[in-house]
């Protein structure tokens, strides 16, 4: 049984977003779970945060940065292919209250899945200040969904090209400098950004919650790949979160494991990117 | 006239150790049909065989010698089926030597019958013969049973409730069905085409199987039993959830978990990477805790992938190892080093995380515990360091706790997180809800999972024939 592609969308250079049709995971899906797919038989296991559910139509929308052989290769499909597994909604949901005023971090990856947290916070109630970022102009994207669903939205840019030039906590101290009351803040992305993100917020006072990305093989607690130390205490990232308080988070453990397989990841994009060339000289 | 006694078994071909560190192939390559012959000839065919009483699931062992003597292998294969659906496997990855073998005559004198190993040559000599004979199945009767898991419990359980008439689905968490059998045991101990043909068995009796699928996060048992109509629920999820031993350091990079190792090697093939994608580190140095037959698969996989030295740190002697001892034999011929009476206590690694050495005690044996097995006692001060790069932790697994979590009504025993079940009819305290295998008795071996999932079946049936008698779930839960 496959999981058909039914959408795809390229948002900006090297990342797209793509409508997949899975009706078991999306009448189960809550914000802030994920699944993990597999894009053919001799595939690895990947996990991606469930970006957007339809129940009534049976489909769940993932948006992916392409960083390596995997996301790559999920990339060159085209509506009509399959995925050969699509597994979910794994997780736990992320705990959705009236919180007031809430800031919600994104960066990278992070950008993209902040629109069900968004909208779900939204729904509760809460005034949502929306802050993303980007590297640089021509990589901007999502900016009207989110608004759709923001009281407020900020864009950063590392280059300044768009924006306020600055990472996205840039954009935060701003906003407390100027003395606005933030109640609680969300933070999705890249390792270094959480983490700043975290050292800011401590220093406030704000409660935050990051949602981590370490990485996984089944995704349900079988085997222990997704370990992250919370509060001195190892948990799994695939069954305990993937959202946790951040200021409890050993980030420095969570990137030097992100980067446990390096040099395979190379070897295994190089082999793609080689056979890939080969198929083009057979054209 | 009187038979003559041989002492000896038939010898079984196995690869030669040197070459098979090279491979994943199967290391033990079975009986040719002369050598099957030559060794259930040496069964005496008891009339009140003491072998029986050893097999978990009561296999008329020599009935089924019985029939090889008479070349009918085929028809031996099939009177196993009646008690064991699963042969093939239990052949070659049972505890027989503290099972069957262990109780029979022939022990007394000399070496006992090889059971295992013919079990494991009709099994093989009867896939071989190409078209797969479909037992009868009853006419439906209308009911249908979730079974959750596709290790042995469960394919099992399917099976025998597929024959029964019922209409069964297997909802598997994996993208692969088999359970332990697939992503935990190694090829070369069992080739996955054998579980293959195991699944390709139960989807011709009519069992839909539904792969990718969590109970408890993608559907919750009462959802199946509500919203999609199931007049009844097998759990058979096994205990897939590695315990920890709490130690500082145990997050560095490159210390695994068996789990992790194993599923990255066998489920995800890893050892054939960059053919496939995912990746899997193998050290130079690997330690593996334990000394299970998880810990020597891990051992022999850390090998065959590319390891120079692997060390089995045990915390007691050699012969307190719950592996087989066939395995244990094999795995120290291939050169495995069995450190005994050591137990780590700290993991240290370089500055960007990676293990570099592990600490561990020296222990001494003190008093028997529970299991007869002789307590290691920590020596004070007989601390030293190892250097290793590369740690596998297979010292135990418990039940994972999604169907705990998510299913109100069902009773868990909170020392080991299994499902509390009526060890005869496997019902658990939530009615219509039946559990079997290692859920239900935390890690244990194929064949009590296989047995745990023939028995269920039947109380199965017998529920979904009496559902509506008053206090039918009463009497399944506590029977006798
Ligand atoms: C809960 C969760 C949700 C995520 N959601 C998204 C999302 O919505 N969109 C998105 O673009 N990315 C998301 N990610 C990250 C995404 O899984 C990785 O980018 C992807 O696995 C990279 O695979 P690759 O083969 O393309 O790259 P690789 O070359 O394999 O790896 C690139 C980097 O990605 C990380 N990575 C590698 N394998 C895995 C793995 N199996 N699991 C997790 N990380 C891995 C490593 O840090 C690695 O260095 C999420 C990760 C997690 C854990
Ligand atoms: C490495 C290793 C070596 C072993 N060697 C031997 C040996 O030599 N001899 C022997 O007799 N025994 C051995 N065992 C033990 C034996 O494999 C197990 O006792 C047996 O497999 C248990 O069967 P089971 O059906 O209860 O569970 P499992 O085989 O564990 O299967 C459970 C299945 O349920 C699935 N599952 C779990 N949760 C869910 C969920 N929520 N929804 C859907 N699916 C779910 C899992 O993915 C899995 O596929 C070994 C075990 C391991 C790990
Ligand atoms: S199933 Fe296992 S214990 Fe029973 S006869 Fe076969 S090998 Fe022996
Ligand atoms: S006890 Fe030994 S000799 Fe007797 S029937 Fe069993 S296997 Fe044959
Ligand atoms: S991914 Fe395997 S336990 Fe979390």
């Amino acid at each position: 049984m496959g999981y058909k592609i039914l959408q795809k969308r390229v948002l900006g250079p090297g990342s797209k977003m793509m409508v997949i049709e899975a009706p078991y995971v999306a009448r189960a899906a809550k914000p802030g779970q994920f699944i993990i797919l597999r894009v053919h038989e001799k595939g690895e296991r990947i996990p991606l945060t469930i970006a957007n559910a339809d129940k009534k139509n049976g489909t769940v929308t993932i948006i992916f940065q392409e960083v390596g052989k995997t996301t790559i290769h999920l990339g060159l499909l085209e509506p009509g292919d399959e995925l050969r597994d699509f597994v979910g909604p794994l997780g736990k949901p992320t705990e959705i209250k009236n919180f007031g005023t809430v800031a919600a971090l994104g960066g990278g990856f992070g950008t993209a899945v902040l629109y069900p947290l968004i909208k779900g916070l939204k729904a509760k109630g809460n005034y949502v200040i929306t802050i993303i970022g980007f590297r640089t102009k021509d990589l901007i994207f999502l900016t009207d969904e989110l608004s759709a669903v923001s009281d407020e939205v900020h864009i950063t840019t590392d280059d300044g090209s768009y924006g306020m030039k600055g990472f996205v906590t840039h954009a935060l101290q701003k906003l407390l400098d100027e003395g606005r009351k933030i109640d609680h803040v969300f933070a999705v992305g890249p390792v270094p950004m959480m983490k700043a993100t975290a050292n800011l917020t401590l220093k406030y006072n704000i409660p935050t919650t990051v949602s981590l990305n370490p990485i996984m093989v089944d995704g349900t607690g079988m085997c222990g790949a997704c370990r992250v130390e919370v509060g001195g205490e190892t948990k799994f990232a695939c069954v305990d979160g993937p959202e946790f308080d951040a200021h409890k988070v050993n980030f420095d453990l969570l990137s030097k494991r992100l980067r446990m397989y390096v040099k395979q990841e190379k070897v295994s994009l190089e082999n793609f990117k080689a056979q890939l060339e080969k198929a083009k000289e057979a054209v | 006239m009187p038979r003559k006694i041989i002492y000896e078994r038939t010898p079984m071909a196995k690869l030669d150790p040197k070459e098979r560190v090279k491979t994943f192939d199967e290391v033990a390559l079975g009986y040719t049909e002369e050598e099957a012959l030559k060794e259930a000839e040496r069964c005496l065919l008891c009339k009140r065989p003491p072998c029986v009483a050893g097999c978990p699931v009561h296999i008329d062992i020599p009935g089924f010698i019985a029939l090889i003597q008479q070349r009918k292998f085929v028809e031996a294969s099939e009177h196993i089926k009646k008690f064991n659906p699963l042969p093939a496997v239990c052949g070659r990855v049972c505890p027989q030597e503290d099972q069957c073998e262990s109780k029979c005559i022939l022990g007394k004198k000399g070496e006992p019958v090889a059971i295992g190993r013919l079990e494991r040559f009709v099994a093989d000599y009867e896939r071989a013969q190409g078209e797969m004979r479909l037992p009868e199945i009853k006419p439906p009767s209308g009911f249908k049973v979730a079974v959750i898991g596709s290790g042995p419990a469960g394919l099992v359980a399917a099976s025998e409730l597929a024959k029964m008439g019922h209409k069964v689905t297997v909802f598997e968490a994996l993208h692969e069905p088999g359970g332990v059998l697939m992503y935990g045991i190694p090829q070369f101990r069992l080739p996955k085409e054998i579980v293959l043909h195991e699944v390709e068995y139960i989807k011709r009796l009519g069992v839909e199987l539904v792969t990718n699928f969590v109970v408890g996060k993608t559907m919750t048992i009462d959802e199946l039993m509500q919203e999609e109509g199931f007049d009844a629920v097998f759990i058979g999820t096994g205990a897939g959830l590695p315990v920890w031993l709490g130690l500082p350091g145990e997050n560095l990079l490159g210390v695994y978990s068996a789990n992790e190792f194993l599923t990255r090697i066998n489920l995800m093939r890893a050892y054939k990477f960059p053919e496939y994608d995912t990746p899997v580190f193998v050290g130079e140095r690997v330690g593996v805790i334990g000394a299970g037959n998880v810990a020597m698969d891990a051992a022999r996989s850390a090998l065959r992938a590319g390891a120079k030295e692997v060390y089995i740190l045990y915390r007691r002697t050699k012969e307190y190892s719950p592996a087989r001892i066939e395995e244990l034999e094999n795995a120290i011929e291939e050169g495995v080093i069995f450190k005994e009476l050591v137990s780590p206590v700290a993991f240290y690694g370089d500055e960007n995380g990676w293990i570099k050495e592990v600490e561990l005690v020296r222990n001494r044996l003190g008093e028997p515990d529970q299991s007869g097995r002789r307590r290691p006692v920590k020596i004070p001060g007989s601390e030293f360091r190892m250097p290793i790069d590369m740690i596998v932790n297979a010292i135990g697994q418990r039940p994972n706790p999604i169907i705990a979590q998510t299913t109100p009504g069902l009773e868990i025993n909170p020392r080991h997180g299994t499902v509390k079940a009526n060890m005869k009819t496997f019902a658990t305290s939530k009615p219509g809800v039946f559990a079997g295998g290692d859920v239900v008795t935390g890690a244990a071996t194929v064949i009590l999972a296989a047995g745990a999932g023939t028995d269920a079946a039947k109380y199965i049936d017998y529920y979904l024939k009496n559902k509506d008698k008053p206090g039918i779930w009463d009497e399944l839960y506590h029977m006798e």
